[in-house]
């Protein structure tokens, strides 16, 4: 990692508006936040990406499905099949799922309305580069706020995803009708994470919790720092 | 003009001249309103208000009506509501950083009521959400006077540098007039006019007036325009609303004493076989329009690009003072700029309408006292107009942004600004039962309520924005009630020392069942130098101690059940002379509660409002999950003079509730000092427990106050919990 701070990076498509939020809160974890804009095939050397949440392309055709072919997810995808640490956070999740660096995906949730709150979940794994700083079963509190974050996956993929520990964060009550109550999953390098809660909005003392920076820092435990 | 106008400039005057966007029959009026002070950037006369924060910051602030297409689209018309009134701030320079909702409705037993609700908050958040901005607080109402005219007035505040402030006023002949994003086509043509009409069974045949919103271009159109700002390429910026490009280049041209010529074929268009006429009032959304000195006109064009929308050159400014329309070549219409922004105003006589002695007859001795409080404050908490907000702004990204300190449900938004410790408040009030019947009163009492809010989460109360919703100001009624209102309104922003910054006025609000209730709504901003330092109304320990002050309050006083929430929905009356507002005791109340605040000494305040002290109470004790024990001497007190009733449940302003660990008590009496106060019991417990005549658990107040505001009335209900 040199010397210097650790850079890490936050894609901007089109319609993300996340992303200035996820900026500060890299600012807020201590590492260097570093923009990184769709239309170039650039990564600019990040150490690791977050995938903001937001409505890309305006959420037409599918949430993610036109962000997925945006110029900067070339060397993202690259950058993942290297095992490099990615997440995405809402939007940034559904984007992962239609680019196939997760699976399922996020139907509409079932109650039919847009859900903004805070939720309870628990941590479920913590060997992946986003939770290695959580303990094992520790339940964290996190705002969520999406019209599709009802995670579906065929049943083998499910079983799979069980099995092999793939289940990131569950659901302590859940807003959306999520299938085993599932908020966030890995790929099966592990170093891909979604997510549908919003770390960085619960990185400020002054908006009265940190608990995001505990996902969200665990990058740099991973990176040694 | 010394001639016939053709058609293209009868259409000009058509929807300049409408009450819309002429105020012909307000402005007058408006100038009652002050609007001078201190940290006063920018007052009437912009596309929104601009107050000074500190540090460099400003806040641009305005509240927009948009009532008459969301009662034939409400979807649609709430979403463009949203839009339209965020390019008004972003107009000003400044990023929109929050937003408010402002709602009336009919009876929720109504199907086409619920129809309308529903279809209002999905068009809010639709457009809100994908927008990012936040939609941060806001307030709704039910009464049958809004059956069929729904109100729905969007508030948006952005954060600016003073020294980066924008100004629309065009200025530089030669220079580009630049239209940015998304391309014109037939929607909302005249809908200005068809909003300075009464609805009736034909405005469901003006659906196509009603424009659509695409909030992904107005987020492209958000970043583009703040980065032109940031590069210095612009001249001058204002966002196309009603009347479209006429409106703007008008106004534009105006107020910076030039002319402005539009080139009307170069105009992007979505359809074809448009008339220049077409093109000039076509509201469609999402756009602006810039004036930019002739070398940067390439490299704001690129940006436009970069940024995916439409960035097209379609005029210039002219040294001759009129807006030109020019087609191919040849002139198609000419109409001066002034005069066309300039449009004739109606000054009318004010006569007391004969309603007013009727409705005010009321004798508090016709009002039994409850058999049972208990069944009174649950009915009252799952009534529509008191129950929770929370099913509504759980469907609004609240958070995005992450600047929201205290989040909707509370008295205010408490906003921090990133990179200071400073912060600001918000809140929108209405109060159209009052002004119904006192529109003076109500004027004040509307001011009044806003300025509580503010102080009860510990924000200095800076400056206000408002819509006038009332019905014809053609029939005496009607203009009565909007200058009554007007009236008092300007009497307590004088007295508070709030004054009026920007706002609109939305005229005709009338269906074949009759006007709306006069419902002026206030969007007040408040500042705060140390956003830490702010209180909400949830209690916050087991063991404080809960003090009211409020001032005497008198037995069988009539005035203070006059209007109330009670009145309305326990005995289904609207009714009486609410009590007058005493502006000089709310603001020694208000100042208190700060000062209080803004000390330390207290972190939890409520304002009493909408069904007094007893369901004040109640919220604080839900919000913080803590019981109450009302003091037993009090109780008895109460039952001695015989006004429970009143005391518990009269509305009278000028009051707050405030809680407080006990060994705090005797510097809170030194604050209060002369101004009457009763210490009335300790939190605790999961009881609410008022002596022998309130003693329901927090369960059972939730159970009434929780309920989702979208289930049908009197079929079985859940949470808004449920999920499948």
């Amino acid at each position: 990692m040199g010397g210097g701070l650790v850079r890490i990076g936050v894609t901007i498509f089109p319609g993300s508006n996340c992303d200035r939020d996820a900026l500060y809160a890299v600012g807020r974890m201590g590492a260097e936040p570093v923009e990184l804009w769709h239309a170039e095939a650039d990564l600019k050397r990040v150490d690791a990406v977050i995938v903001p949440g937001g409505f890309s392309y305006g959420d037409y055709l599918r949430p993610g499905a036109i962000a997925r072919f945006a110029a900067v997810m070339g060397p993202l995808e690259g950058f993942a099949a290297e095992g490099g640490p990615v997440i995405g956070v809402c939007n940034g999740f559904q984007v992962l799922c239609e680019a196939h660096l997760l699976p399922g995906a996020l139907l509409q949730n079932t109650h039919m309305r847009f859900v903004c709150d805070r939720v309870r979940v628990r941590v479920e794994a913590t060997n992946t580069p986003w939770t290695a700083g959580c303990e094992g079963g520790e339940e964290l509190t996190l705002p969520v706020a999406h019209n599709e974050g009802n995670f579906f996956a065929d049943a083998e993929t499910l079983a799979r995803l069980e099995d092999e520990d793939r289940v990131v964060l569950r659901y302590l009550e859940n807003p959306n009708g999520s299938a085993n109550d599932i908020a966030g999953v890995c790929n099966e390098g592990r170093n891909v994470v979604g997510i549908m809660p919003h770390p960085e909005r619960v990185s400020d003392p002054a908006l009265g919790s940190e608990e995001g920076l505990k996902i969200l820092r665990s990058v740099l435990v991973g990176a040694g720092v | 003009m010394g001639r016939e106008p053709n058609y293209l400039e009868l259409s000009l005057f058509s929807v300049m001249w409408s009450e819309h966007c002429g105020y012909k029959n307000s402005r007058p009026l408006l100038r009652r309103f002050p609007n001078e002070g201190a940290r006063v950037l920018q007052g009437p006369g912009e596309n929104a208000g601009v107050v000074e924060v500190g540090d460099g910051w400003a806040l641009a602030f305005k509240m927009e009506s948009h009532n008459h297409p969301s009662a034939v689209e409400p979807y649609e018309g709430a979403a463009t509501g949203v839009g339209g009134i965020i390019r008004d701030i972003l107009a000003m320079g400044a990023r929109p950083v929050a937003l408010l909702d402002s709602l009336r409705f009919g009876p929720l037993e109504e199907e086409r009521n619920r129809y309308l609700f529903r279809e209002v908050v999905r068009g809010i958040g639709g457009y809100g959400n994908a927008v990012g901005v936040p939609t941060v607080g806001g307030e709704v109402e039910f009464s049958p006077a809004y059956s069929g005219n729904p109100l729905v007035n969007a508030m948006c505040v952005g954060l600016i540098r003073v020294n980066d402030l924008m100004r629309s006023r065009a200025t530089g002949v030669g220079n580009a007039v630049v239209l940015l994003g998304s391309k014109t086509g037939r929607d909302g043509i005249h809908g200005a006019t068809f909003a300075s009409d009464e609805l009736t069974e034909e405005s469901e045949s003006k659906r196509s007036n009603v424009q659509v919103g695409d909030p992904f271009a107005e987020k492209m159109l958000i970043e583009c325009c703040l980065e032109l700002l940031r590069q210095d390429l612009l001249v001058s910026l204002q966002d196309l609303g009603a009347a479209g490009i006429t409106s703007s280049a008008s106004e534009m041209a105006a107020s910076g004493g030039v002319g402005i010529d539009i080139e009307v074929e170069k105009v992007p268009r979505r359809e074809t076989g448009m008339e220049p006429w077409e093109v000039m009032i076509s509201e469609s959304q999402e756009r602006m329009l810039t004036v930019v000195e002739p070398e940067k006109v390439d490299e704001a064009l690129a940006l436009a690009k970069k940024y995916g929308i439409g960035g097209t050159v379609v005029g210039s400014v002219a040294g001759h003072g009129d807006l030109r329309v020019v087609e191919d070549g040849e002139v198609a219409g000419t109409v001066s700029a002034e005069h066309l922004a300039d449009a004739p105003v109606y000054e009318r006589e004010v006569v007391r309408p004969a309603y007013l002695d009727e409705v005010q007859k009321f004798n508090v001795a016709e009002i039994p006292e409850p058999e049972d409080y208990n069944e009174v404050l649950l009915k009252m908490l799952s009534h529509p107009n008191l129950r929770s907000r929370r099913s509504i702004y759980r469907q609004y990204d609240h958070e995005v942004g992450t600047s929201t300190v205290v989040a909707p449900g509370a008295d205010a938004a408490v906003m921090r600004i990133k990179g200071t410790k400073r912060g600001f408040a918000v809140t929108t009030d209405g109060r159209g039962r009052h002004c119904y019947l006192d529109p003076r009163g109500g004027g004040a009492a509307t001011v009044a309520e806003a300025y509580r809010n503010l102080s009860c989460v510990g924000a200095e109360p800076v400056a206000v924005t408002d819509c006038l919703n009332f019905g014809s100001p053609e029939k005496p009624d009607g203009y009565y009630q909007l200058a009554e209102c007007v009236e008092g309104m300007a009497q307590a922003c004088e007295a508070l020392g709030t004054p009026v910054v920007s706002g609109n006025v939305s005229l005709f609000n009338e269906t074949d069942r009759g006007p709306i209730y006069p419902t002026p709504t206030v969007g007040m901003v408040g500042v705060f130098e140390d956003v830490g330092w702010h209180a909400t109304s949830a209690f916050k320990r087991e063991g404080d101690m809960v003090v009211v002050f409020d001032g005497k309050i008198g037995p069988r006083d009539d005035s203070l059940l006059a209007g109330s929430e009670y009145l309305e929905i326990v005995h289904g009356r609207v009714a009486g002379a609410p009590p007058k507002p005493d502006l000089a005791a709310e603001k020694r109340a208000s100042d208190l509660v700060r000062e209080m605040i803004r000390s330390g000494l207290i972190d939890t305040a409520h304002d009493l409002s909408g069904g007094g002290k007893l369901v004040a109470l109640a919220e604080m004790a839900m919000d913080g999950g803590i019981g109450l024990r009302y003091d037993e001497t009090e109780v008895e007190a109460m039952r001695k003079y015989g006004h429970r009733l009143e005391i518990l449940l009269g509305e009278k302003g000028a009051g707050f509730l405030i809680a407080f660990p006990e060994d705090r008590w005797n510097e809170v009496q030194e604050v209060l000092g002369g101004f009457a106060y009763d210490s009335i019991g300790y939190t605790g417990g999961d009881r609410f427990r008022i002596g022998d005549l309130v003693d329901l658990s927090l369960d059972e107040l939730r159970d009434a106050y929780d309920q989702d505001l979208f289930g049908i009335p009197g079929e079985a209900v859940g949470g808004s919990e449920a999920v499948g």
